[in-house]
């Protein structure tokens, strides 16, 4: 599950990270946003959605997505 | 009057709550967060501090522990709820208050002195909108994550339905809240969320009693069991 910021929520750590990038010689790069990422396996993918809106995400500033990797070790 | 005060693992301020609702001439008594029975409890707070670690987001998991599913029952039939910082975290998540708290807009985390506007509830029937003649309680914040957000449409509801409870004073807005929000009241009054800590704010010794304003106004603000 990919969960991020929803846009128009101001991601101060995403500003922090942003504005960190010139000292170190990247220049050109806007509109950083910080989330995170949660890997699990499940015997029921159907039922992640629900995960997400109940407790991964918070539906309210959060968006998410789900990615399924089928048979992964 | 019985006040209890939920301790999960992690919490950090529920001596200081226990101590301040024993100063309102309350009792008060802790409720660890794998009980489900509130028998005897008048009113509840859910303290600061730091539930399950903070783990994933400020309050996420602590809202499915068996006390606050027991709370979550005694906030619908109408007794009076303070969640405080950690607990105002809890409380939106819990979707017993509407809206939630982000990361402060500096990224530090604040702990000073502040000064809050205490607003009417809906039980007063308006909204006093001349500042001078609201109360200003003088109560430390101390935390990271207080950052009150929530849809423009449902900042308008709660500013129309009186269910702002504490403002930040002029200028002093600690974290970037919406609309200089502290603390918000559900729809019926009952259940109150704030980030400064009136816990902390109880004795002559550290500056202000203040805090104990609150606890008054959350108890009174119940509908009796």
């Amino acid at each position: 599950m990919l969960i991020r910021p929803k846009e128009g929520i101001l991601d101060p750590q995403g500003k922090a990270v942003e504005r960190a990038l010139p000292a170190l010689g990247f220049e050109g790069i806007e509109q950083v946003r910080v989330g995170r990422m949660v890997e699990l396996e499940a015997d029921d993918p159907e039922r992640l959605g629900e995960l997400c809106e109940k407790l991964l995400a918070n539906p309210l500033i959060e968006d998410y997505e789900i990615e399924r990797l089928d048979g992964a070790a | 009057m019985r006040w209890g005060v939920l301790q999960f693992p992690g919490s950090c301020d529920e001596r200081d709550a226990l101590h301040a609702c024993e100063r309102t001439g309350a009792e008060a008594r802790l409720v660890w967060h794998e009980e489900r029975d509130l028998e005897g409890v008048d009113a509840v707070v859910i303290p600061g501090g730091f539930s399950y670690g903070d783990y994933l987001r400020a309050g996420a998991i602590a809202r499915f522990s068996p006390a606050m599913e027991a709370v979550a029952e005694f906030a619908t039939a109408g007794g009076p709820v303070l969640g405080i910082c950690n607990g105002f975290q809890v409380l939106c998540e819990a979707g017993l208050l509407p809206g939630a708290l982000l990361l402060n807009e500096s990224l530090r985390f604040v702990c000073r002195q502040l000064d809050l506007i205490a607003v009417d509830g809906p039980e007063t029937g308006h909204i006093d909108t001349f500042e001078a003649r609201r109360p200003t309680l003088s109560i430390p914040a101390k935390h990271g994550e207080g950052r009150y957000f929530a849809a423009e449409e449902v900042l308008d509801a709660l500013e129309a339905k009186g269910q702002i409870a504490y403002c930040y004073a002029p200028g002093q807005n600690p974290n970037g809240s919406a609309r200089d929000i502290a603390g918000i009241r559900n729809e019926a009054g009952n259940v109150v969320g704030l980030m400064p800590h009136p816990e902390h704010a109880v004795d002559p010794l550290t500056g202000s009693t203040d805090g104990l304003r609150v606890f008054e106004a959350v108890a009174a603000a119940g509908v009796p069991a």
